[in-house]
């Protein structure tokens, strides 16, 4: 039977037509260069005005977020995640749809088992790996200083 | 003398007549090469309710109403209803036949559930437990979606093995009795889980090949038939992937399918220009493309024997998380004209 299943698993992956990785890659690479851009448009935009730079980069992040909600309510930014992929899923947009996706989706289960409870369950484990990780890392550079 | 055949077969002695069958599909399937085969295609998938599960249930209820006006049988003349989709729990049919005075079997049996029906309702009315008997089976791709994979707002690439659910319902009435020529469900083979250990959520063609394989090989065994004793012998949801390993695992044994082997997923939606990848599946995928399509070749004998063979990947969103890999179903069911 393990022999039969290994078997089946190579004729599986033979049968199986693959993702077109250079095309993906290459998707990818501009979409994210260029929600990359629109960001740094932004952030200049407020230098210019006399921002602080800190000032700056927030509002930056606050903008990009409004906007990625926005096409996510829209019904938008799915359809440019088909031919982004990882180009509008690494930027703060794409963090911004994961959130704003799921609370949609799970607004007729109402406010708290619906929206409150589900709108973490894609950016949730982000958000916790993410926290462990930056304590992990503040301890390394806590013991070498 | 025994109905029943080898392990897996039974052949019908008394009559069981497709009387007649009703399908609504969702926007989308209303868009592919078989819209003009569907008797209510959607205009919008919420169908006017405020939800994904709420609009699956309407489809029901409207589709068996169909059938029923279809049929001009009244809800008294019908003995049971047979039907299950992919909600949790059932909620799909059960929801939907909440007003209807009728007998109730809820199934599921996956994507596989039309077949399952199909073949339960047969039993009955070969039996003499009852006279007619309504099955069906929907799905809703948005209801699935957010049941199984990602909302729907979320900007994720499809992998191109995957397949796209069908949003709509299949109903046929089954009865012992008819005025006019009909298409009797003459033989069925149940079959059995399969697993041969694919894990890919998005690769079901690849996890459900295997059962239509081994449920086709029992068919051809149990009741000594050849592949080509059938016009068309199609499979439920395998998609191009799945389709395309049943093919080789049939010609490993030096049989050849290519003549007349196909499947529901790859005939309900044009996969270059409708973006569905290896094709339709769910529920409803089998059970439209029966109940519009396949329902009327074999009304104007274009086709005069079918094995309709749905297929099903029980896998639940728990499974899958747990690493569980994922068991296939399929069950063969012989229509003929007589």
């Amino acid at each position: 039977m393990q022999d039969n299943k290994a078997k089946y698993q190579k004729m599986v992956e033979k049968s199986s037509p693959n993702t077109n990785l250079i095309l993906n890659c290459l998707n990818a690479f501009w979409t994210g260069g260029l929600i990359c851009v629109i960001g740094q448009f932004i952030t200049n935009s407020f230098l210019n005005l006399g921002c602080d730079i800190d000032i700056a980069r927030t509002i930056t992040s606050v903008i990009l977020i409004f906007i990625g909600i926005l096409l996510t309510g829209l019904g938008v930014y799915d359809e440019i995640g088909k031919i982004a992929g990882a180009g509008s899923v690494v930027p703060i947009t794409g963090f911004a749809n994961s959130v704003a996706a799921p609370a949609l989706e799970f607004k007729k289960e109402g406010f708290i088992f619906g929206v409150g409870a589900k709108m973490f369950i894609i950016a949730g484990p982000v958000i916790v790996y993410s926290t462990l990780t930056s304590v992990i890392v503040g301890i390394f550079y806590y013991l070498s200083k | 003398m025994s109905k029943h055949f080898g392990r897996q077969s039974v052949r019908f002695e008394n009559p069981v007549y497709i009387i007649t069958t009703a399908s609504t599909v969702g926007p989308k399937e209303g868009e592919g090469p078989l819209a003009e085969f569907f008797d209510i295609i959607l205009p919008d998938s919420l169908c006017g309710e405020d939800s994904w599960e709420k609009a699956e249930s309407k489809i029901v209820k409207d589709t068996f109403g169909k059938a029923l006006s279809k049929s001009k049988l009244s809800q008294e003349n019908i003995d049971y209803i047979i039907s299950g989709d992919l909600l949790n729990q059932n909620s799909g049919s059960t929801f939907a036949i909440r007003d209807m005075d009728i007998p109730f079997f809820g199934i599921f049996g996956a994507c596989s559930t039309m077949g399952e029906g199909m073949s339960l309702g047969a039993l009955l009315i070969d039996g003499g437990f009852a006279n007619n008997i309504l099955v069906g089976a929907s799905s809703h791709f948005c209801a699935s979606e957010k049941q199984f994979r990602f909302p729907l707002e979320l900007g994720t690439q499809r992998t191109p093995t995957s397949t796209w659910t069908v949003t709509g319902q299949g109903s046929a009435i089954l009865s012992n009795n008819t005025n006019e020529k009909c298409p009797r469900i003459t033989a069925i083979t149940t079959g059995k889980i399969i697993d041969m250990g694919i894990t890919d959520a998005n690769n079901m063609g690849a996890a459900m090949a295997p059962a239509a394989f081994d449920t086709l090989n029992a068919h051809f065994s149990d009741l000594s038939l050849n592949p080509d004793y059938y016009d068309l012998i199609i499979t439920g949801d395998l998609g191009y992937v799945g389709h395309d390993l049943v093919l080789k695992m049939f010609s490993e044994k030096n049989m050849d399918l290519s003549k007349n082997y196909s499947d529901c997923g790859i005939l309900i939606f044009d996969k270059d220009k409708q973006d569905t990848n290896s094709g339709g599946s769910g529920c409803a995928c089998s059970a439209v493309t029966f109940a519009g399509y396949l329902y009327k070749k074999l009304k104007d004998e274009q086709l005069n024997k079918l094995l309709f063979v749905p297929t099903g990947a029980l896998m639940s969103p728990t499974s899958a998380q747990q690493g569980e890999t994922i068991p296939g179903i399929a069950h063969a069911i012989a229509i003929e004209n007589i």
